[in-house]
């Protein structure tokens, strides 16, 4: 069986990849990808825990979670990518840094 | 049993390619300046977090992650960036100005976390699963006993944030 270090060490460098990417790109679309890559990242964790749980063959709330994680990110990266379109259409620009309108 | 510590050795390579995989994926999503290849990357990761999801044995999430991320999240990234696509070749830089910070703060946060794990004595647990299917069937019942309450509202969600897409991409012209 594979370590539960090994999951936990790929999960990590993933949601610092996805952190990285939801604080230091400018495309919002690129900072809604760093959030999936970060969602993705939680969902390794809950699944390895699961594996290396107590009892996994009855205890399966890990991955209960997991389906929950998994279809909520689909409804949020929905609404998100609406967002986007619908900026672009406004202000033709989907730059983070450009969309500053509500600043006093 | 001679043929029993052969095999665990197996998946710890495969589950070695497989994040390998994952991870080049989203370095490739993070760090290309192309919107485009960042999507193409997106892509692979997910389907090496499905494949990760398999080496732990938990097939009907991997399957789920294949079927929703691969399938679906995916394509609509795809037709975003399209849509936007005046954002694509843009000569300006894709990061923005606290991009250095925030590969400080990501960079820290890998060494923390890291450390963090090996750190913790974490228990030795793990036992083997005979029967896949029943782990599939406990899923199955445990959605519609224990958890039925927030799968119903999870459906409920699903349907208002998709007619809300729906509300907010429509051209009102």
């Amino acid at each position: 069986m594979v370590p539960l270090n090994w999951y936990l060490i790929l999960s990590a460098f993933i949601f610092s990849c996805g952190l990285y990417a939801a604080l230091g790109r400018r495309n919002a679309i690129a900072v809604l990808m760093g959030i999936e890559l970060m969602l993705n990242a939680s969902n390794i964790n809950l699944v390895a825990f699961w594996r290396n749980g107590v009892a996994p063959m009855e205890n399966v709330d890990g991955q209960v979670f997991a389906l929950f994680v998994i279809a909520v990110a689909a409804a949020e990266v929905a609404v998100g990518l609406a967002l986007v379109i619908s900026i672009y259409r406004n202000r033709r620009t989907v730059n983070l840094d450009e969309l500053d309108i509500l600043k006093g | 049993m001679p043929e029993l510590p052969a095999l665990p050795s197996i998946l710890e390579l495969v589950f070695l390619a497989v994040a390998l995989l994952t991870a080049v994926g989203a370095l490739v999503v993070v760090l290309s300046p192309n919107l485009f290849h960042s999507a193409l990357g997106l892509a692979a990761t997910f389907f090496g977090v499905a494949a990760v999801y398999i080496t732990a044995e938990a097939e009907f999430v991997g399957v789920s992650q294949v079927l929703v991320y691969v399938g679906a999240i995916s394509t609509l990234i795809a037709f975003a960036i399209m849509l936007t696509r005046g954002m694509m070749y843009g000569t300006t830089s894709q990061r923005n100005r606290q991009s250095g910070t925030a590969a400080m703060i990501a960079a820290l946060m890998f060494v923390v976390l890291t450390a963090l794990m090996n750190a913790i004595p974490w228990p030795k647990a793990g036992e083997p699963i005979t029967d896949g299917e029943a782990i599939i069937a406990r899923l199955g019942s445990m959605f519609v006993n224990e958890y039925v309450v927030p799968f119903v509202l999870l459906a409920l969600l699903l349907l208002v944030a998709l007619a809300g897409a729906i509300v907010l991409a429509r051209d009102r012209k």
